[in-house]
């Protein structure tokens, strides 16, 4: 027992059991080293998080937008004078002619609902968008025989009203507001409480088109994303096939000389430049020296081809590459000419690598703004969807990036809201396209 | 629309041209296939390629040369007398094209026909009202003269349009009737067509070349004529840049090029710290799981477009900054958009780029290296800190410098998040600009492309090309001189 005691208090100063001093310390280092990366990576997933957070949080509700359902008495003696029943004829009754109907059914719901309130009829107007009355005109003039009936109407609600339900909008912040008063709110409170008012999806923000700077409860991204549509098949259409054809000449043709050198240092030097200086290209040689017509999407679709390029060429040289030359020797072997070893046994099998290489540049592509602001694809308000094939490339239109760019600079708060919404439609297809493309390379990836 | 008719007209012929030409080869040899130098769709594929090749190069160049040619034409009808003191001849060129379309618009919606449109008198109340159905509106007042040179403008357009689509389609014509011509037996059809397709892969790869070009001859030549119009020692020198549309534009760089280094610095300190740090840890200690999780997550961030960190700078950070320390908090900051926010910004969109290329360097390390370190007795951190950062520290370097370059050049987040006042100030939580945000602002005003106002943008874009250029070949220059070679 008491030898045990005794070799307790020998231990010396030094020994391979016991850790010394600047062991300890050296450990500590080795724990906090490892701490500072654990915390780098976490500050980094910690940025993710919050950035597609509040992508979410913010943009989620600009995909459910307020009615308000009011029975409308649609009178024929106003509305079609001539009693014919014509849409040509009743189209003379302007949207002018609409909205004191609007207002005056709203006016009778809420005293048939006995909501006691100061606000006159014609001061309703501050509750439904302005082109509301022209919704109104459209579905009569596509149905005549709606006239005479009372027909229950989804009035879209201003901005202003559809702020108050999302809580972009309270009492407080409509204090120095002109177009609506708490009164109106109060109406609105007591229209809920009915559930005459109610938030529904918003069909027409991924459908519809951009509207004027006084009706962002109108907007939608549907014409921006058919301007970013055509933007692409002209990408695709042309960076692919000239892509394509670059890498083989380097990867399988090119002899060792100057201008392959020089070629490859351009494309390298490309991939680096900045993407606004592609921009001052298009603008100075597609639409000052060949002018090209501005914010057209062809112009676009140009100026993004030349970015992608090289991003397509250097995935494609990547699969070129990765094809195994023992593949090229048996075709020669068998006796076909170089052109067709590349054409009809390489290329087949560096296919899936290309596509993936592809699809990942076009949706570089389908993200980038700086280009399009310089083409004049900004500040183009995009209300018309295209006509045809030919107009779809010629005519000006906006692109989705440039049309969220758009509407963050424009005043109204409810813009920042269908900016963010763009968001999350313009990540979707993101996502998307890299699921694809990451799908290709797993299913088709072939390890020699 | 004419052209795609155009195109469509000789696709469709290089179409027939593939099964004519096949067909007349087999047929030629009685369907004897052997008989035949080369495989029978290489006889289908020399007409293919004889028709549509000339024809839509020849349509291509023609597509770019007409409107210069145009252009000359009519800019010679314009004498002095139009081009009063306030006016030069851009200006009047300008008028003479947008009556010209005018009156194309006019036509196509049925208000005029193109004989009334041809012999219109001058009488400006009725061209404008006339254009006005149209759904054109015309700036200034139209001259005679202005009206006689769109006419001529339209005219020769016209006639430049079917003059282009009689020469394609001869061109295309005489391809087709010389390639079956050639069409027989004995015709080396693979070696032809081979040859042409060796020369589109040629031109293809060319491409990029055209396309440096075109960049450095599109700065080169409008900066040039900035400079003749404001003195090069100006722009370079002075400390205030104030454009005013009016004239008397005072337009130095350096505020600028303060905004995009200080913006830049910021950005850096965010991201090469916890970029780097992130790249040793997913090299070096993590797990095979946390690194198939950690690593495309982070760059997801590099995925993600600039718009979207524009947008978040602009509404999420910025405001957040701004109950930190704006007026309700440490009352440094005046407004939401500032240096501080873009940077920030900026830096997380850099993480992956440094952390993923840092990563590729550390892995680039030998382990025999780690090895020997460890049979020293190191531990993990002693050989990273002794061992394996000063090995990977060129790669390193280059990595930072490729992140500089790609921050300097870096538009949407500047343009939304860091303001537009241009000045020079040590302080970053006031706004400041940079070279790129400019750029934008300069080029998407009304400016007319004349004006030392919009010209400075090209200089601005030279500047910024020169130095994203130069920081690329001077990291290439480190990595290739300093890297170790291992094995």
């Amino acid at each position: 027992m008491t030898d045990a005691t005794q070799a307790g208090s020998m231990v010396p100063a030094k020994s391979i059991i016991s850790v010394d001093d600047r062991t300890k310390k050296r450990h500590a280092a080795e724990k906090r080293f490892q701490a500072y990366g654990i915390a780098a990576i976490a500050t980094g997933v910690f940025f993710l998080i919050f950035l597609l957070g509040s992508i979410l949080f913010n943009g989620v509700t600009a995909f459910q937008q307020t009615f308000i359902q009011v029975p409308i008495y649609l009178n024929p003696m106003t509305l079609d004078p001539e009693g014919n029943r014509d849409p040509a004829e009743m189209a003379k009754v302007s949207t002018f002619g609409y909205a004191p109907i609007l207002e005056n059914s709203m006016a009778s719901m809420i005293e048939a609902q006995g909501i006691e309130t100061d606000v006159e009829p014609d001061g309703l107007d501050a509750l439904f968008s302005s082109s509301a009355a022209a919704q109104l005109r459209n579905r009569v003039l596509s149905n005549p025989d709606l006239l005479g009936q009372t027909i229950d109407f989804n009035i879209l609600a201003t901005s202003r009203v559809d702020g108050y339900f999302k809580g972009r909008v309270s009492r407080e912040s409509i204090a120095r507001d002109r177009s609506i008063d708490a009164e109106h709110l109060d109406i609105v409170d007591a229209l809920r409480e009915e559930g005459s008012v109610v938030k529904r999806f918003n069909l027409a923000f991924i459908t519809g088109s951009d509207a004027s700077e006084s009706r962002p409860e109108q907007a939608g991204m549907g014409v921006a994303m058919m301007g970013s549509l055509y933007m692409m098949l002209v990408v695709l259409g042309l960076s692919l096939p000239i892509g394509v054809f670059a890498s083989i000449y380097l990867e399988e043709f090119a002899p060792k000389n100057r201008l392959t050198d020089i070629i490859e240092v351009n494309i390298s030097n490309l991939a680096a430049v900045p993407s606004i200086v592609f921009g001052i290209l298009g603008l100075a040689v597609f639409i000052q020296f060949m002018e090209f017509p501005q914010s057209a999407p062809l112009v676009g679709g140009l100026v993004l081809t030349l970015m992608t390029l090289p991003t397509i060429i250097i995935a494609t040289r990547a699969a070129l590459q990765s094809v195994p030359p023992s593949i090229r020797d048996a075709a020669l072997g068998v006796g076909a000419s170089k052109m067709q070893s590349v054409f009809h046994h390489v290329l087949p099998l560096a296919m899936p690598g290309i596509l993936t290489g592809t699809i990942i540049g076009l949706a570089q592509a389908l993200g980038e703004t700086a280009p399009l602001l310089l083409i004049g694809m900004v500040g183009y308000v995009a209300t018309n969807y295209p006509d045809g094939i030919a107009s779809g490339f010629m005519d000006p239109n906006s692109a989705m990036p440039a049309q969220i760019y758009e509407w963050a600079k424009r005043a109204d708060p409810a813009y920042y809201e269908r900016a963010w919404g763009g968001i999350i439609i313009l990540l979707v297809f993101l996502f998307a396209m890299n699921a694809i493309a990451i799908l290709l390379r797993r299913k088709f990836e072939r390890r020699w | 629309m004419p052209l795609f008719w155009l195109i469509g007209i000789v696709a469709l012929m290089a179409a027939a041209g593939y099964v004519l030409g096949r067909g007349r080869a087999v047929s030629g040899v009685d369907g004897d296939r052997r008989r035949l130098h080369s495989l029978p769709s290489y006889y289908g594929m020399n007409v293919t390629l004889k028709v549509a090749v000339p024809a839509l190069t020849l349509m291509i160049v023609w597509l770019i040369a007409q409107p210069i040619f145009v252009e000359m034409r009519v800019t010679g009808m314009i004498d002095g007398a139009a081009i009063s003191d306030s006016r030069n001849a851009d200006l009047v060129m300008s008028d003479v094209r947008r009556l010209a379309f005018g009156l194309d618009r006019a036509i196509d919606q049925g208000v005029l026909t193109s004989s009334e449109a041809a012999q219109l008198q001058v009488d400006p109340g009725a061209i404008r009202s006339t254009l006005g159905q149209a759904g054109v509106a015309l700036g200034s007042e139209v001259t005679e003269q202005v009206l006689r040179a769109a006419q001529q403008y339209r005219l020769l357009a016209t006639r430049g349009a079917w003059a282009m689509s009689v020469a394609v389609l001869l061109l295309a014509g005489g391809g087709f009737l010389l390639a079956m011509r050639q069409t027989d037996a004995e015709f080396r059809a693979r070696n032809v067509v081979e040859r042409a397709v060796h020369l589109i892969l040629i031109s293809a790869a060319c491409i990029a070349i055209l396309t440096t070009l075109g960049i450095v001859l599109s700065l080169v030549f409008n900066t040039v004529e900035f400079f003749r119009i404001y003195p090069a020692s100006e722009f370079f020198l002075s400390t205030t840049w104030r454009p005013s549309f009016g004239g008397g534009s005072q337009l130095g760089i350096l505020p600028l090029i303060w905004g995009t280094l200080y913006i830049s610095l910021i950005a850096l300190i965010v991201a090469v710290p916890i970029g780097l740090f992130a790249a040793i840890y997913l090299a070096e200690y993590a797990s095979k799981e946390v690194r198939g999780i950690a690593k495309p997550a982070l760059e997801i961030l590099a995925g993600i477009p600039t718009i979207v960190y524009g947008l978040f700078a602009l509404l999420t950070v910025g405001p957040l900054l701004m109950r930190i320390f704006g007026d309700g908090g440490l009352g440094w900051m005046q407004a939401s958009t500032a240096v501080m926010t873009a940077g920030l910004v900026m830096g997380i969109m850099l993480i992956p780029f440094v952390s993923s290329l840092s990563d590729d360097v550390i892995n680039a390390v030998p382990q025999s290296m780690r090895d020997g370190s460890y049979g020293l007795g190191a531990t993990q951190s002693e050989t990273i800190r002794q061992v394996i950062l000063p090995a990977a520290l060129p790669g390193i370097v280059g990595a930072v410098l490729l992140a500089a370059s790609r921050a300097i050049g870096e538009t949407m987040i500047v343009v939304l998040g860091a303001g537009a006042a241009a000045r020079i100030s040590g302080n970053p939580f006031e706004s400041m600009t940079t070279v790129t945000a400019k750029i934008v602002s300069q080029l998407t005003g009304d400016a007319d492309f004349g004006s030392p106002e919009a010209l400075v943008a090209f200089a601005l874009g030279m500047t910024l090309f020169v130095l994203t250029l130069g920081l690329n070949v001077f990291a290439l220059y480190i990595v290739r001189t300093y890297r170790e070679q291992y094995e």
